[in-house]
């Protein structure tokens, strides 16, 4: 194979399918600003790539967007929703805020530390599993609180998570 | 959010102007101005770490906070602007006590290390922490620290040290226009930065050194060699392109510590190129020339200045004697002084020779005689920013001449549609809005059919040839191209680099003329280095100092097609400073009796000079003469040496006198520069950018061979001095010269599993890396030239490319 010129263009990291989402997102702007649909673009190949965005993904995205490099990673370094390093199967995102830091998510994070075995921000030896603090995700009225996948549970007990995260394939 | 500075007008009318009030002074200032810049046209100095004059406004140092009558908080006069009748006050109590409050929570994370920190001296936290911090930090908790990248050979850094003002990662994205320095993480985890390891590609990025207020990034090669204190500053002109930009040569004793920019907003504003910033390296080089040689039965020996000036003047005699002084030629760098260039000319045709030529990287010089007096601009280069269109003909203006490229792009980032006709699809630091990239024969004639395309307009225009144009055909890209420049009222074309050095560089121009002409744009040439005083030296075959009439001679390529007997070489390492390297070194070597001016040992890596020179003469480079520089506005720019110069070189206008002296020639008594410049009195000389005439017998186009060798000298081979810049020569931008060409490209010709190929062209032959690169057009293979491992391929016409053996 001859070598190339660099940058190399990594824009079919992206698959068909996410392609397509992320032309969706795109439409929602004026051409002329592709970019704003860099956010949405990002958690499209995140969850392609298993739930974590590598470099060469995020420099795809710029390249798709039309973007430079630098200013995807400034986006996907200031959200805590985007992962940079490979995570478990199952990414469970607990509040610590302050609602839920009063209704005694202590309790729910501890509990989950010693289940897993694991620390906040790791993942579990068999990769099903990673935790993650979170700032509010806006479910007060439910603390404690965490997110599974996406999908949130509210006013939690030791008990209760043990239920949830035991359903879990 | 943040604020576009104000577009800057001349005379704003009273109906604009409000007054205001700044610590208790009354004055008029322009509505929608910010306090800041109010108070700095007052002198009234408010500190700031993240406004700057030339970057969008942010507000986020916060250093600036003033207090306002009637606000209820302080107020940033970066981003406040002013309104009628509004008391600022700058030093009150409740404005010193919020500066200083912000100072304390920039010191929390900030190392309190100055002793060793090399911005130490010139620092503005350094200097504003005198005024504003505390004796002792209340803070007793850890500071952050920040992992540092290597982001190439210039810029050193230290980002535990950032205070985030990001002026950086502003100057990416406005001025270079290629952002690569980025604001990563968040909050406490915030990191300027590139991210992943990889060095920065710009070529204006040494600029984030004098931007950055602290002491996160540094100059790579300067850092810990000196202090601000220690350095005496000294104006200078830049010589590595035809720009001119100004200089501050920082010297400590006697040697160049750093070259840093000083302000001309005519010329380079407050910016300069990392060329002219770094080539300074090369004059401390080890390989600096510092005692004049000779050489005897294949011998150098060290010798003294009369013996070299009297073996030199013996040998040039000799020559005149057996052969005639029309066997005598003088090749000059494009980067050297007028003084040089006139005295270069002087001492050939007062010997009787009128072989005299510096532009070493032109091959066809056949509308020499009805040329303009020198490669004009065609504006100033302050008016490039108010193009409304421009097209740029065979120019990577970007990298062959930065800070023009800067104000392009400044005249883009207002509207104007950029253009091009050109070899490679290159890298510009915006889209261009119409481009034909094509083979280098097809130039000319999509030249020829954006002047068809024009006809309309005028129809004169295709009169002087009608054969060249008849068959032409204009296909929507050119016929797009006419219509924005005849459509603007402010359009220009540009000719570069590469269309100064194409096969029919003369027909390129006649064709741009045409174009110009009919859409009624300023036409300008970019001429290399100091290639506007070659002009004005007259250190040109056909013309004398100031386009006056003088003894006629040979170009550059008829001295090398006919090689001369004698040769004496100001300043050019024939084989590399030569497009036709090759035919440099063949004339060289065919030559009697070579005389070198030369800064630089010949290196045997690189050039055969230590076999063909006979005298090697140290020559001073910008730094060590004093001189003139005149750019391609026609701005001549004399300065002083800023040290003196190493070892035993010398001027080369002291050089050339006291050779004429030795030659016996009259009227080389000189004592100073200045009887030469008075000597050499350009007078008033009307800049023209048009051909006097179009009479040229050339045809439109030559036979266009299979596979055409596009060569071009890119940014860091330009010159001896730049070549020998080990910071820039370990740039992204100098990688070890490549063979390019498409993918298509590739495969026709077989090559899809090559990684080095060897390539052939005129006799030369040059085995290189083979690299896809989808900028080059079919039928093109893209061999860049000024490199000892290219310089023997012909630069232009029929190439081949196979395999390597054994790769």
């Amino acid at each position: 194979m001859t070598a190339q010129t660099s940058p190399v263009s990594s824009i079919d990291l992206i698959s068909p399918d996410s392609r397509a989402r992320i032309d969706d997102s795109i439409a929602k702007y004026p051409p002329e600003r592709k970019q704003a649909a860099v956010m949405a673009a990002l958690l499209i190949v995140q969850e392609q790539n298993g739930g974590w965005l590598s470099t060469e993904l995020m420099d795809a995205v710029a390249e798709y967007l039309e973007m430079p490099p630098i200013a995807v990673y400034e986006v996907a370094t200031f959200y805590t929703l985007y992962d940079l390093e490979p995570v478990g199967r199952h990414k469970v995102y607990v509040c610590t805020n302050i609602a839920c830091m009063l209704c005694g998510c202590q309790v729910i994070v501890d509990h989950l530390q010693k289940k897993l075995g694991i620390e906040l921000g790791e993942t579990t030896a068999d990769r099903k599993f990673t935790i993650k603090e979170a700032e509010c995700l806006a479910a007060c009225g439910g603390a404690p609180m965490f997110m599974v996948d996406g999908v949130y549970y509210e006013n939690l007990t030791p008990a209760k998570v043990d239920e949830i995260l035991d359903s879990l394939e | 959010m943040t604020t576009k500075p104000q577009p800057k007008t001349a005379e704003p009318p009273p109906s604009d102007l409000i007054a205001i009030e700044i610590n208790g002074r009354s004055m008029q200032a322009r509505k929608g101005s910010m306090v800041i810049q109010v108070a700095d046209a007052a002198g009234i100095y408010i500190p700031r770490f993240c406004y700057h004059h030339k970057l969008s406004i942010v507000a986020n140092c916060r250093m600036c906070l003033v207090e306002i009558e009637r606000a209820p908080k302080p107020m940033p006069a970066c981003a406040t602007p002013v309104a009628a009748g509004m008391k600022v006050f700058t030093h009150s109590e409740a404005a010193r006590y919020s500066q200083k409050a912000v100072m304390e929570f920039l010191l929390i994370n900030h190392p309190l290390d100055c002793p060793i920190c090399d911005q130490g001296g010139e620092c503005p936290l350094q200097d504003l922490a005198l005024g504003y911090g505390k004796d002792v930090s209340r803070y007793a908790e850890n500071k952050r620290v920040v992992a540092d990248l290597d982001i190439g050979p210039l810029i050193a850094t230290d980002m535990t040290r950032c205070i985030h003002c990001t002026r950086c990662v502003r100057f990416g994205q406005e001025i270079a226009g290629i952002m690569e320095l980025g604001a990563t993480g968040r909050g406490e985890h915030m990191e300027i930065g590139t991210f992943i390891e990889r060095s920065v590609s710009s070529e204006l990025s040494g600029n984030v050194i004098d931007l950055c207020p602290v002491g996160a990034l540094t100059s790579k090669p300067f850092r810990f060699t000196a202090r601000a204190w220690e350095l005496i500053s000294h104006d200078a002109v830049s010589p590595h392109d035809c720009v001119g930009s100004n200089l501050n040569v920082q010297v400590r004793g006697r040697r160049v510590m750093r070259v840093l920019p000083r302000e001309n907003e005519a010329i380079n504003e407050c910016w300069l190129s990392d060329r002219d910033r770094y080539s300074y390296e090369a004059v401390n080089s080890d390989e600096r020339l510092q005692v004049p040689m000779i050489r005897i039965n294949d011998r150098w020996t060290e010798v003294d200045w009369s013996t070299a000036l009297e073996f030199a003047a013996s040998g040039l005699a000799r020559v005149i004697d057996q052969h005639g002084a029309d066997q005598l030629g003088a090749l000059a760098a494009p980067g050297s002084t007028l003084e040089e260039f006139y005295l270069l000319q002087k001492l050939m045709r007062s010997l009787g020779s009128g072989n005299v030529d510096h532009r070493l990287r032109q091959v066809d010089f056949s509308d020499d005689d009805v040329a303009p007096v020198y490669p004009w601009l065609g504006q100033s280069i302050a008016d490039l920013e108010n193009l409304e269109a421009v097209l740029l003909v065979g120019s990577y203006l970007r990298k062959d001449q930065p800070i023009l490229g800067h104000r392009v792009r400044k005249a883009q980032l207002q509207g104007a549609q950029v253009m091009a006709i050109n070899p490679v699809d290159y890298d510009f630091t915006y889209k261009l809005a119409h481009a034909v990239i094509t083979n280098p024969l097809e130039m000319v004639k999509s030249l020829a059919r954006v002047a068809k395309a024009l006809s309309a307009r005028k129809p004169g225009i295709l009169a002087q040839k009608p054969e060249w144009f008849s068959a032409l055909e204009p296909n929507p890209a050119e016929r797009a191209i006419a219509e924005v420049l005849a459509g603007k009222d402010r359009s220009g074309v540009l000719l570069g680099n590469y269309a100064a050095s194409h096969p029919q560089a003369a027909v390129i121009r006649v064709l741009a003329e045409l174009v110009a002409e009919a859409a009624d744009a300023t036409l300008g040439q970019l001429a290399e280095g100091n290639g506007v005083g070659g002009w004005l030296g007259g250190c040109v075959p056909h013309r004398g100092p100031a386009g006056t009439a003088a003894l006629s001679g040979r170009t550059t390529q008829a001295m090398i097609d006919e090689p001369r007997r004698g040769f004496v070489v100001l300043g050019a390492e024939p084989e590399l400073d030569c497009l036709d390297g090759a035919g440099a070194r063949r004339a060289m070597e065919a030559a009697e009796f070579v005389v070198m001016l030369a800064v630089f040992k010949p290196s045997s890596a690189t050039t055969r000079a230590l076999e063909y020179a006979d005298v090697l003469l140290p020559l001073a480079p910008f730094t060590e003469t004093e001189g003139t520089f005149v750019n391609c506005e026609g701005r001549a720019q004399s300065f002083a040496n800023a040290t003196r110069p190493l070892g035993e070189a010398r001027p080369g206008w002291k050089i050339l006198r006291v050779l004429g002296n030795h030659l016996g020639q009259s009227g080389f008594d000189y004592v100073s520069i200045d009887d030469v410049r008075a000597e050499l009195d350009r007078g008033q000389i009307a800049p023209s950018g048009r051909l006097k005439h179009r009479a040229l017998a050339q045809r439109l186009s030559g036979e266009r061979p299979a596979l055409a060798r596009i060569t071009e000298v890119p940014l860091y081979a330009v010159d001896s001095c730049v070549r020998r810049a080990p910071g820039l020569q370990r740039t992204t931008d100098n990688p070890p010269p490549p063979v390019r060409m498409n993918a298509r490209q590739i495969e026709a010709l077989g090559l899809d599993d090559a990684q080095q190929v060897t390539v052939r062209a005129g006799e030369g032959e040059a085995t290189l890396p083979l690299l896809v690169d989808p900028r080059v057009p079919d039928g093109c293979v893209w061999v860049p030239g000024g490199y000892p491992q290219t310089f023997a391929l012909a630069p232009h016409g029929a190439t081949s490319v196979i395999k390597a053996a054994g790769a």
